[in-house]
């Protein structure tokens, strides 16, 4: 029986045993409303009958889930669940979410704006990304994030998939994905779907395996929401197009920032292939760019709107000077919209070629900053990282490691420093900068003004001119300057008093401007 | 002196203001006040005082209104007609630029807390299936969800937009949204008793949050400034939380006692070996960038 869509008589007799004490005040909603809330009630007694019954929770997710699949899902009859079903897909879902979850990204934000009025479906997209949840890791949950198998031919050795490892293998059908992604997406846990797999016998089976869940949720159930493949550099062209034909985004993860890394730890694959991929894709997001733009031209078919990767930081040697090169090719050659770094983590089925001990966390941090002044501080690599200093400093921030280490530029005025200069200065976010300007053309600015624009006094005031201050000269050629920004000496690396890394709203933390 | 008490709408407070305005009344002049009772709907009222009367203010000014007025504050009524006011007869045209002033940086904070608010309804809202149209076949959903301002109306549209395809209302103390594929309506507050209190899929969900959460990365304090406590209760999967914190030292002292895994050869495999082909060629120096295309 399906205990959600329920039998009329069924509905009636709850109906009328509801408690009145939690009605509404009838005089003051419509008919219309009424009977919703009422089928509410109804429904929510009726659940209450259900949790009610002994060993509902010894059978988790047993009952009770299988119904609620099958109602949900009655349009793709004939693949309903018995319960030995259920059980297996929610074993499944946790190898599969666990087995992604290493990939740091998460961004739903940047998609093109479309949405569900008028279709059947359900979906949207465009405007800055939405956090549905965050998990202890202080991660962002926007996006189901699975694996469509965890099986693989590679033995990339930081990867819990690899195939040298010992884990239990399973696989998901595109149709058990599809059905998972509407549902989740039906309750608002979610912004869609980032869909990666495992590579079986060949990449090009693999991404039509990965393009046909992409398929089956846009043509045959009308899903707006958020897709985000993942896709294989060694993969034909024809199916990458196929696979941006689908997506908002698409990714291919560089995993490490040189070929003598890669060659080490993941032997099967190649930089230069993977560059020749993302170029292959920005030249396809292009085209399309440039064919939107012509006036009278038939509206050119869907593609990504953008490509994003990840770099693993700790696994091999590489410095951060490395890194951000790395980064700022993929940036300036391949147009990415980000570069994902993930602190290597230890994982459950660890391989004799890495370091057990992983790099601080704080690491991770600092290089999302670094990359954050790139992108829109106007930082150039070489000032923050180079051959005579090749990592971040970990202990303070690399906007004030820079202004420490130039201090010939400042004290800048902010009644008058250029805007180049304003974001250079330690503690100004690029909204703030924007606020200066704008309030600076009709007044002149005191330390009470930046003080309600909540920025950071301490770590400002040394840099700053304003009409009521100027710091002392000494100050700023102090040796114990640097010291005054240090962490407190304890566990610094634990509790790090610092901002989470950028998650999805990669435009909103920009414009707070907050490093 | 004279008390203006208004229903806490934007549309009741721009009437009040517009005729204040015509009248020259100074902000000083005035007490604001909300009516204690709710608005009967959130309908619009209609707005029947002539416009003319009222000077010209920039329209950047009425979407911060429009924001501001949802707030809590008791405030907000009477710091959004100072600013009215200096925008108009106090000669200051220029003053939403002004970021670092005093009244103009309180109205931003304010809008900000809505926004922030508006943000966390979209994010943490959960539907739970409460059954499936008879005549249309559509599935209907209910969700309970507590703003922490009057933020139902500003906040449902993209409810309206993202879930077209199925009823949903939203239930909160403050007022109910409710779709059902052709109009979107407003009616008042409700109890919690009236929403439904899960869902056949929160296990399924749960077993996802359970699964994606890393825990050599614990970061209890990041993950608290952006899903603060006064929302878990209403969120399915905050249930974990405090489990999944307390196992992980242990789980990840277990990977790191995990005896190392040698690597296994590459099984036979065409494709394999159709990589190692590739890999070994001269390449370009793959250090390299090669050329945009
Ligand atoms: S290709 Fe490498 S990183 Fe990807 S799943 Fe396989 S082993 Fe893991």
């Amino acid at each position: 029986m399906d205990p959600n869509g329920g039998d009329e008589r069924d509905r009636q007799a709850h109906l009328l045993n509801t408690g009145h004490a939690d009605e509404p005040k009838r005089q003051a909603v419509g008919g219309e409303f009424l009977a919703h809330i009422l089928r509410i009630a109804a429904a929510k007694s009726r659940r209450f009958a259900q949790a009610k019954r002994p060993d509902v929770q010894d059978a988790k997710g047993d009952d009770e889930l299988f119904h609620g699949m099958k109602v949900t899902t009655s349009e793709t009859a004939g693949n309903s669940y018995c319960s030995r079903g259920q059980m297996d897909l929610q074993h499944k879902l946790e190898i599969l979410a666990d087995a992604a979850k290493y990939d740091a990204s998460c961004a739903s934000s940047g998609a093109a704006r479309k949405d569900s009025r008028g279709s059947a479906g359900v979906g949207s997209t465009g405007g800055a990304g939405i956090c549905h949840s965050y998990a202890p890791d202080g991660r962002c949950i926007s996006l189901l994030k699975v694996l469509l198998t965890n099986a693989c031919l590679y033995d990339c050795h930081y990867c819990i998939n690899r195939r040298s490892s010992n884990v239990q293998r399973v696989r998901f059908t595109p149709d058990e994905v599809v059905r998972i992604t509407l549902d989740f997406y039906k309750r608002n846990y979610i912004e869609g779907l980032f869909l990666s797999s495992g590579i079986i016998r060949s990449a090009d089976y693999t991404m039509e395996l990965v393009i046909a869940v992409a398929r089956k949720l846009r043509e045959e159930h009308h899903f707006g929401g958020y897709i985000h493949l993942k896709t294989i550099p060694e993969a034909s062209a024809a199916l990458i197009e196929m696979a941006g034909r689908y997506a908002d985004r698409i990714s291919i993860n560089i995993e490490l920032p040189t070929q003598q890394g890669l060659a080490k730890l993941a032997p099967e694959k190649n930089l230069s292939r993977t560059q020749d991929a993302m170029g292959h894709i920005r030249g396809k997001i292009d085209e399309r760019h440039a064919e939107k733009r012509k006036p009278d031209a038939p509206k050119p078919p869907p593609f990504a709107t953008g490509q994003s990767t990840q770099m693993l930081v700790g696994a091999d040697d590489s410095t951060d000077a490395v890194i951000l090169r790395r980064a700022d090719v993929l940036y300036g050659e391949y147009r990415l919209r980000r570069v994902y770094y993930s602190g290597f983590s230890p994982i459950p089925e660890p391989s004799a070629l890495l370091p057990i001990q992983p790099p601080p966390l704080v690491r991770e941090h600092r290089l999302y900053q670094a990359d954050w002044l790139l992108r829109f501080y106007g930082f150039k690599v070489d000032e923050i990282a180079n051959d005579a200093a090749p990592n971040l400093d970990l202990q303070l921030d690399p906007k004030l490691a820079w202004a420490l280490r130039n201090r010939t530029v400042f004290p800048a005025d902010i009644n008058k420093a250029s805007r180049e200069i304003l974001l250079r200065v330690p503690g100004l976010g690029v909204r703030n900068v924007e606020r200066i300007l704008g309030a600076r053309r009709y007044t002149r600015l005191r330390l009470a003004d930046l003080l309600r624009l909540r920025v950071p006094m301490k770590k400002l005031l040394p840099f700053i001119i304003a009409a009521d201050h100027t710091p002392a000269r000494l100050g700023l050629d102090d040796d114990a300057l640097r010291a005054r920004f240090l962490p407190p000496p304890r566990q610094a690396e634990l509790n790090f008093d610092a901002p989470p890394p950028p998650v999805s709203g990669d435009i909103e933390s920009v414009r707070s401007g907050d490093l | 002196m004279r008390t203006v008490v208004i229903q806490p709408v934007f549309a009741e407070w721009r009437k009040s203001a517009r005729e204040l305005l015509a009248l020259r009344v100074p902000p000083e002049d005035v007490l604001w006040s909300d009516e204690a009772q709710e608005p009967g709907l959130f309908a619009p009222t209609v707005d029947a005082s002539p416009r003319a009367a009222v000077p010209k203010v920039p329209p950047a000014f009425l979407d911060l209104a429009r924001s501001v007025a949802a707030h809590c504050d008791a405030r907000r009524w009477g710091v959004l007609y100072r600013v009215l006011w200096r925008l108009t007869h106090g000669g200051e045209r220029h003053l939403l630029a002004v970021a670092t002033d005093r009244d103009v940086r309180q109205l931003q904070q304010w809008c900000k807390a809505i926004g922030r608010d508006i943000h966390k309804m979209h994010a943490f809202v959960r539907f739970r299936l409460v059954g499936r149209d008879e005549a249309t076949g559509r599935e209907q959903f209910a969700a309970w969800f507590e703003p922490e301002h009057r933020i139902v109306h500003l906040a449902a549209g993209f409810f309206e937009k993202r879930f077209a395809g199925m009823d949903w209302s939203i239930l909160t103390p403050h007022g109910c949204a409710h779709w059902d594929g052709s109009l979107l309506h407003f009616t008042p507050g409700v109890p919690r008793s009236a929403a439904p209190d899960d869902d056949a899929l929160d296990d399924l969900w749960r077993t996802y949050y359970r699964s994606i959460f890393n825990p050599a990365r614990l970061k209890v304090r990041a993950m608290q400034s952006e899903m603060p406590k006064k929302y878990w209760k209403n969120l399915p999967e905050a249930t974990l939380i405090a489990d999944l914190i307390a196992k992980s030292s242990g789980r990840v002292e277990k990977m790191l006692r995990t005896e190392l895994r040698p690597a296994k050869p590459a099984p036979k495999n065409a494709y394999l070996d159709s990589l190692r082909v590739l890999n070994t060629p001269e390449r370009p120096p793959p250090d390299e960038p090669p050329q945009t295309p």
